[in-house]
């Protein structure tokens, strides 16, 4: 599966209309961010919750497509859609998002 | 052109999540907005409540409150019902976007959000809520509380059209004269009194008084807002605005002070009623022979020593028994022919 992990022309539009520096804040907002929103993916499945999985996955997938992350994004959606039978890829989302912030963090410090 | 209508704007971004509350934040700074934020849809709403905002961007998905039950608070509440929504919202399925329309949002754009599509919805949305601001202020100077309100709900366009109704024109006997005998404060005094007692009776009988020249005004009586009938209505008003004049020039003979008469003319019939104007300054009117009539009958009235002078149109539609007493056809300043006219008694 040779999906594209950041669609460059998606982020350097993003950097065109925003500006690189806020773009480099936004990332380092995202990383932040992104690893709560996994935990909490996470822990409304343990409990399972489907409105705070659905949530989570929506915001996982919203901010993806914003940095071009297409992959994650898809992976994300899945999720959002498919709720706890689509559970199974959740592992699944957590490499993508490993592949996703080292790409980001490159861009970043480009 | 374009340019004239990107007006800066206050706005509020309502979104849970920080990536999306900073890149929005960010991309309406840019295009010269002040931008306030709220984390979910409760704080917004309250947010709203508190302070004055010209837009607001809305997600869809927060926790506490999600951006549904926003737009269902904001419908129902008249001071918010006009603020424009613009929903941004990655949601899947396009009966969510059907839905945000249904409650009442402007516009609806996905997330990613597109900078140049954001810019011109905004520029719109804004150019829109600048006409209804302005349309409301004016209806706010012209007409009463009730029918202000009234319009908002029934909506009014800003464009021109055919209307039913009629038309009155009032002024003050012998104004110069009273002017020229008194102190000029004395003057403005008399005159606010004597709108406020005018504007009393007009409005209490569903009327709009939309010109004020000196000591005269015009009326409109089933327009902007239709009346069952407002020949009856401008009659009642008529009628009542005689009974007021009396009462005030009581007062201001027991105080040693100038009596003053009006004089009222009463048309009915079809007219083009609309706002006229420039974007900056306009009014709500109403043209054409019906009006021309009116104000000359108002004219008459002096010297047919009556005080109320209504037109046939006006006469037909009252109920039999309402006391107009035909005048026979009269030659009248400015018009071709003879008309036939009435006088009502107050």
């Amino acid at each position: 599966m040779a999906e594209t992990t950041i669609d460059p022309s998606t982020f350097k539009a993003l950097q065109d209309a925003a500006g690189v520096e806020f773009v480099a804040e936004l990332v380092d907002t995202f990383l932040e961010e992104a690893p709560r929103m996994m935990a909490e993916l996470e822990s409304a499945l343990a409990t399972r919750d489907a409105e705070a999985f659905r949530r989570a996955a929506h915001s996982l997938k919203s901010n993806s497509y914003t940095f071009g992350a297409v992959a994650l994004g898809a992976r994300a959606k899945e999720l959002e859609l498919g709720g706890f039978e689509a559970a199974a890829k959740a592992p699944e989302l957590r490499q993508e998002f490993e592949r996703v912030a080292t790409a980001l963090r490159g861009l970043r410090d480009a | 052109m374009r340019e004239r209508y990107s007006t800066a704007g206050r706005l509020l971004v309502a979104d849970d999540n920080k990536v999306n509350r900073l890149l929005l934040t960010r991309s309406l700074e840019i295009l010269g907005h002040t931008v306030a934020t709220a984390a979910n849809g409760r704080l917004a709403l309250e947010m709203l409540q508190r302070e004055p905002f010209d837009l607001l961007l809305l997600d869809m998905e927060m926790p506490e409150m999600d951006g549904f039950t926003v737009l269902e608070h904001l419908g129902r509440d008249p001071a918010l019902r006009d603020l424009p929504v613009i929903v941004t919202s990655s949601l899947e399925g396009i009966e969510h976007v059907v839905r945000c329309i249904e409650l009442g949002a402007e516009d609806y754009l996905p997330k990613p959000v597109n900078p140049v599509l954001l810019k011109a919805r905004i520029g719109a949305s804004l150019e829109k809520k600048r006409l209804r601001d302005q349309q409301k202020e004016l209806v706010r100077r012209f007409a009463t509380p009730e029918v202000a309100q009234d319009m908002q709900v029934s909506g009014f366009s800003l464009g021109g059209r055919r209307i039913h109704g009629s038309v009155m024109f009032s002024d003050i006997r012998g104004f110069t004269a009273l002017v020229e005998s008194q102190p000029p404060e004395e003057t403005i005094e008399l005159l606010n009194t004597y709108y406020t007692l005018m504007f009393d009776a007009i409005a209490g009988q569903g009327g709009v008084v939309n010109q004020m020249v000196g000591d005269g005004l015009m009326a409109i009586f089933g327009a902007p807002l239709p009346l069952a009938d407002p020949a009856a209505s401008a009659v009642a008003a008529a009628r009542e605005m005689i009974e007021l004049v009396e009462g005030f020039s009581e007062q201001q003979a027991a105080a040693g002070k100038p009596q003053i008469q009006i004089g009222i003319g009463i048309a009915t019939g079809e007219m083009v009623a609309g706002y006229t104007g420039t974007q900056q300054r306009a009014t709500y009117t109403c043209v054409g022979d019906t009006v021309n009539l009116a104000a000359r009958l108002e004219a008459h009235t002096k010297a047919a020593q009556r005080s109320i002078l209504i037109d046939g149109a006006t006469q037909r539609a009252l109920a039999p028994g309402a006391g107009a007493e035909p005048l026979g056809a009269v030659e009248i300043k400015g018009l071709a022919s003879p008309v036939q006219v009435f006088a009502v008694g107050s």
